[in-house]
């Protein structure tokens, strides 16, 4: 199970920089939510994996429980991703409509063919 | 009166005259100077104490486990400066109410000045090295704004820049030297570091703290080779040219190297470094001072003359020397100040301040010319003023003094230099107040109201009386700032006659000599004027342009615009620093067993893998890989659930339907496939390097995830107090709203201002001329049918309550189950989209009541009242409260201020989401959409009895 987590994470990160390596707004975003989840999960897995035992106190019985922080830190981060998510999009949206051309390498535009 | 309040009321002070100017100037002035006569009356409280021989000290610990403590302490040099610093600014805010015309800002003008004021109080009372650092860059910045005062005139601006630039370069070295001398002493505290003389002069980092120290100390007064900027700094006001460049600012090098003296000097460094530098320095604006036609320049080289002379006399390390340098401290700024104002005055009513534009001054100001007169005498050195003391006590101390082995070096440098004093300062009598009257002045001079020249002429009084009487008036004080500065010293005789020593000889020499050069002043000034000389101004800027060009070159060649290689350069380094880290570390073996893998984890991964390997293969089609990136969030929030975060597990997926929506707007607008750009060779690179990471990040988890804790972690104690503390059972829940409230209430701000940011954004890019690219834009794929079919309409009209209450049901129980503002709010602002998808953006837009930015505020408004509201029980912000109510015919129920919290955590998403993608929606916006509604039925049917109307 620990192979199965640890794995994504590596193919989630992989794919996320493979896609903020390229040249146009789009692939970025997609490479940044990629990125996140990988992020997300890794920082999730700090509390280390436990299945069957939700942070939820059981008034009856003494139960184990997973490591509620990295959750309610990875919560946070989940809601706060979804705002950087949206301004990257935007800005993205805005410099696209602004400049009709959704590269994101500024040397591109100004002189052209000096910098391929 | 405390010392925190004598230091704080300039800066208290400063709130008021730019706000009270438009009840008058004479309002604005005058709250100035109650601010510094409030100060300066509490400082004479400490006078008796002081003259006793008693230091006062204030001490509020800050961080003092960082040597960081608001400590203040007033001895003899500080009540010295203190006194000059307050009582010349009160002299300086009188002149200035008058010299100021109507067209300045007089309410700028006084914040600025007591701002300045106040933090040269706090150099000079200030117990705390680092303390001590930040009122010196303090008054950088504050003379920054008095230089630049007159902001239309670019010498001006110029001479502001060039004055911060020096004196920042100077306070910046100034603060690595005091770190190292504190780093020594072992203390930040003055008074512990004149302690320790031994030891800071013994260490191998005495030399660069004294370089640092020294550096800043003489860029500040304006000391050869940095005495550059004091004449450029006399663009600004003369009252600040008479406040900063004669009394207080430049002074403070001098203070700092009179405050330190007794750990620095007495070493052949000290005496070497600074001496020379003096001598140098007073013997060279001397020389300069005589052929400027700028009566204010021809005062500023002479100040930096003067400041050289101090400098000097601190530089020579014995304890008369010492002395000297105090009493001509006192007395350079009272006649300085004065030669300034009337400087001022004489610009003011001549129109000019150019000497060879004046002249014969004396028959119609004859005020101004008695205050010039006996100002002027001074500064040359003539008995029975008060400059002659000082001067003579520096010439006999330079008779005394051998400079490497030389026994005539210092005494002639010192005798041609006041040679020169003497001459500029008859020049500055002569050329401008005797002579004949002329006829071409350019304005009508004649002598100002008393309010001009009250307080040059109380300065000018006070050169004479401290000429005549030194002894009585200023001996004490002379007596206890010489104990503050050398330790105890022996009793100090100030008297006007000396007897026919040396120093006679050289003063009555310079006299003589003086006259003749001032007859000889044409011809002089011709030659002057011919011979080559380098310009300290053109070599400053040449030196600025190369730096900036340096740093232009540097920037553009790192900051060149690629966005894609900066992301890679970040990449490879963390990548290249994690790989230190793993060679010369050590890695433990794994202490945990492996979890068994049942079917459904690995279905799971199989459906992650698939999905993003698809997604890069198929990046191109934005479409395709939008749909699978929502795989690929659906497997994490169900992995989030199948390892026992059904919390997360809910979060996640309700964001990803958000985000999914988001990214589809976005879509609509942009290309729907992205082409291939880049060549093979740069795609197998950014493969290796996303690779590289990958299976980086891959190792580092797995071998995280095989090894127990380092260390105990602190879950347990949410565990244990998530209950009993926080009143719920939810631990996450309980986490985010009361643990760690403080975070969440900040990351619900954060939320609301970058809905705020997508707000602007929509509205910036809208009004700009994109606006008719999009009302003029056809649809480059298929439009649907029907842009909102009746089903779908109806289904979302029916699930809005269900889904309402969905999300009550979430939020309510979130305390103690999975659930919670963030989840809720999430859902709620899905079953409002839901409207928006299928009604229609005007549809929707016209039944929404509310605004979102109000709902923004009102979340985080919510959550700050119930932070706010545990100051009214006594505890700190934030602390949670809950107790049981039972009210019939409900069963007993739990109520926790918790709850209220999340509330606003609540609407503070809603708001925030529904804002982000309304923001979005509005690009689609074209005319004749909002009309067209797909089931036009209105819920509140106030439109019934309308079309009754109509039909009947």
């Amino acid at each position: 199970m620990e192979l199965l987590v640890a794995s994504a994470i590596g193919i989630l990160t992989a794919a996320g920089i493979y896609l903020m390596l390229r040249r146009r707004t789009f692939p970025v975003i997609l490479g940044l939510s990629l990125l996140t989840y990988g992020v997300n999960i890794f920082l999730f897995a700090t509390g280390r994996l436990v299945t069957g035992a939700p942070p939820i106190l059981n008034k009856y019985a003494e139960v184990a429980y997973a490591d509620p922080l990295p959750q309610a830190l990875v919560l946070t981060a989940i809601v706060i991703s979804f705002g950087m998510t949206a301004v990257v999009v935007m800005i993205a949206l805005a410099a696209y409509l602004s400049a009709k051309d959704d590269n994101i390498n500024m040397t591109h535009t100004t002189e052209a063919g000096e910098d391929a | 009166m405390s010392l925190f309040l004598i230091a704080a009321l300039p800066f208290l002070g400063a709130l008021f005259p730019g706000l009270l100017i438009r009840a008058g100037r004479d309002a604005c002035a005058f709250a100035a100077g109650l601010a510094s006569l409030l100060a300066f009356v509490g400082l004479m409280t400490h006078a008796p104490a002081i003259f006793a021989g008693e230091v006062i000290h204030a001490r509020v610990d800050w961080l003092p486990q960082l040597g960081l403590s608001a400590n203040f302490f007033l001895d003899g040099l500080g009540f010295l400066f203190a006194t000059l610093i307050l009582s010349i600014g009160l002299l300086i805010i009188l002149y200035a109410r008058f010299y100021l015309s109507r067209q300045d800002p007089m309410g700028n003008f006084y914040t600025y000045l007591l701002l300045f004021q106040g933090a040269m109080v706090g150099i000079v009372t200030s117990d705390n090295i680092l303390l001590l650092l930040i009122f010196w860059e303090l008054t950088s910045l504050s003379s920054f704004l008095l230089i630049g005062f007159w902001k239309h005139l670019p010498e001006g601006r110029q001479g502001a820049r060039m004055a911060l630039t020096v004196t920042g370069m100077g306070g910046l070295a100034m603060i690595a030297g005091m770190l190292i001398l504190g780093h020594i002493a072992g203390s930040y505290d003055i008074s512990v570091i004149l302690q320790n003389k031994e030891a800071i002069q013994s260490s191998d980092l005495y030399l660069p703290a004294l370089l640092l120290i020294l550096l800043g100390a003489f860029t500040k007064s304006a000391q050869f080779p940095f005495h550059f900027w004091l004449p450029h700094a006399m663009a600004a006001p003369t009252p600040v040219s008479a406040y900063l460049h004669s009394a207080t600012m430049v002074k403070a090098g001098l203070f700092l190297m009179a405050r330190l003296w007794p750990v620095l000097a007495g070493t052949d460094a000290w005496f070497y470094i600074v001496a020379t530098t003096g001598l140098v320095t007073m013997l060279l604006g001397a020389v300069i001072a005589l052929f400027k036609d700028d009566l204010k320049a021809l005062l500023a080289f002479s100040t930096v003359s003067h400041l050289g002379l101090i400098t000097m006399l601190l530089g020579f390390g014995t304890k008369a020397a010492a002395v000297g340098a105090v009493f001509h401290i006192i007395n350079h700024a009272t006649f300085k100040a004065a030669l300034f104002m009337t400087a001022g005055i004489v610009d003011h009513e001549a129109h000019t301040r150019d000497i060879k534009r004046l002249g014969g001054l004396r028959h119609l100001m004859p005020v101004t010319f008695t205050i010039a007169l006996v100002a002027g005498l001074s500064m040359a050195g003539i008995p029975p003023f008060n400059g002659f003391l000082s001067k003579e006590m520096m010439l006999e101390l330079a008779a005394h003094t051998d400079w490497n082995g030389s026994h005539l070096l210092v005494p002639a440098l010192a005798t041609l230099a006041a040679l020169f004093s003497v001459a500029y300062s008859f020049r500055f009598i002569a050329h401008t107040f005797l002579g004949p009257k002329r006829e071409d002045y350019p304005g009508h001079p004649h002598d100002p109201g008393f309010g001009l020249w009250a307080s040059p002429a109380l300065l000018t009084v006070l050169v004479v009386v401290i000429g005549l009487f030194s002894g009585p008036v200023v001996g004490p004080l002379v007596q206890v700032t010489a104990d503050a500065v050398t330790g105890a010293h022996p009793k100090v005789y100030l008297k006007l006659w000396h007897g026919f020593t040396p120093a006679l000889y050289m003063s009555a020499g310079a006299i003589v000599g003086g006259l003749l050069l001032l007859m000889l002043h044409r011809w002089l000034d011709r030659a002057w004027n011919d011979a080559p000389r380098p310009e300290a101004k053109a070599i400053f800027e040449g030196i600025i342009a190369r730096v900036t060009d340096l740093a232009r070159g540097i920037t553009d060649g790192l900051h060149n615009g690629a966005i894609t290689r900066y992301a890679a350069i970040m990449v490879v380094f963390t990548l290249a620093v994690s790989i230190h880290a793993y060679t010369s570390g050590t890695l433990g073996l794994p202490t945990r067993k492996m979890m068994e893998i049942g079917l459904l984890p690995a279905v799971g991964w199989l459906l992650l893998v698939v999905a993003t390997g698809c997604i890069l293969l198929l990046h191109r089609n934005r479409f395709l890989s939008l749909i699978l990136i929502g795989i690929v969030g659906l497997i994490v929030s169900l992995s989030f659930n199948y390892l026992s975060a059904p919390d997360l597990a809910l979060t996640q997926i309700s964001v990803e339907v958000v985000t999914i929506i988001l990214m589809l707007l976005a879509l609509n607008f942009m290309p729907k496939d992205t082409p291939i750009e880049t060549p093979p060779l740069t795609r197998l690179r950014d493969g290796g390097i996303a690779v590289a990471a990958g299976v980086g990040i891959a190792a580092l988890a797995y071998a995280m995830l095989m090894r127990d804790f380092s260390f105990e972690s602190i879950s347990a104690f949410h565990a244990a107090n998530s209950y009993k503390g926080g009143g719920g059972t939810n631990m996450v829940n309980v986490i985010l709203v009361d643990f760690r409230g403080f975070d969440t209430f900040g990351e619900i701000i954060v939320l609301g201002i970058a809905a705020m940011v997508i707000y602007a954004l929509t509205e910036a890019v809208l009004a700009s001329k994109v606006r008719a690219y999009l009302l003029n834009r056809k649809p480059d794929m298929l439009m649907a049918g029907d842009a909102h079919p009746g089903l779908m309409v109806v289904v979302t009209r029916v699930m809005m309550p269900v889904a309402l209450m969905v999300a009550a049901y979430i939020f309510f129980r979130g305390h103690n189950l999975p659930g919670g503002g963030f989840i809720a709010g999430l859902i709620a602002a899905i079953a409002v989209v839901m409207q928006y998808m299928a009604s229609g953006f005007g549809w929707a837009a016209e039944r929404q009541r509310f605004p979102y930015h109000g709902i923004i505020g009102s979340g985080v408004l919510v959550a700050a009242a119930t932070g706010l509201g545990a100051w009214f029980n006594n505890v700190p912000f934030l602390t949670s409260d809950f107790g049981y109510v039972h009210i019939e015919p409900l069963k007993e129920f739990e109520l926790a201020t918790a709850a209220l919290f999340d509330l606003g955590v609540f609407l503070a998403v809603v708001g925030a989401v529904l804002l982000a993608l309304e923001s979005l929606a509005r690009f689609a916006w074209q005319p004749g959409i909002d009309t067209d509604h797909a089931i036009d039925i209105n819920p509140a049917r106030d439109d019934l009895a309308a079309n009754e109307k109509n039909e009947g």
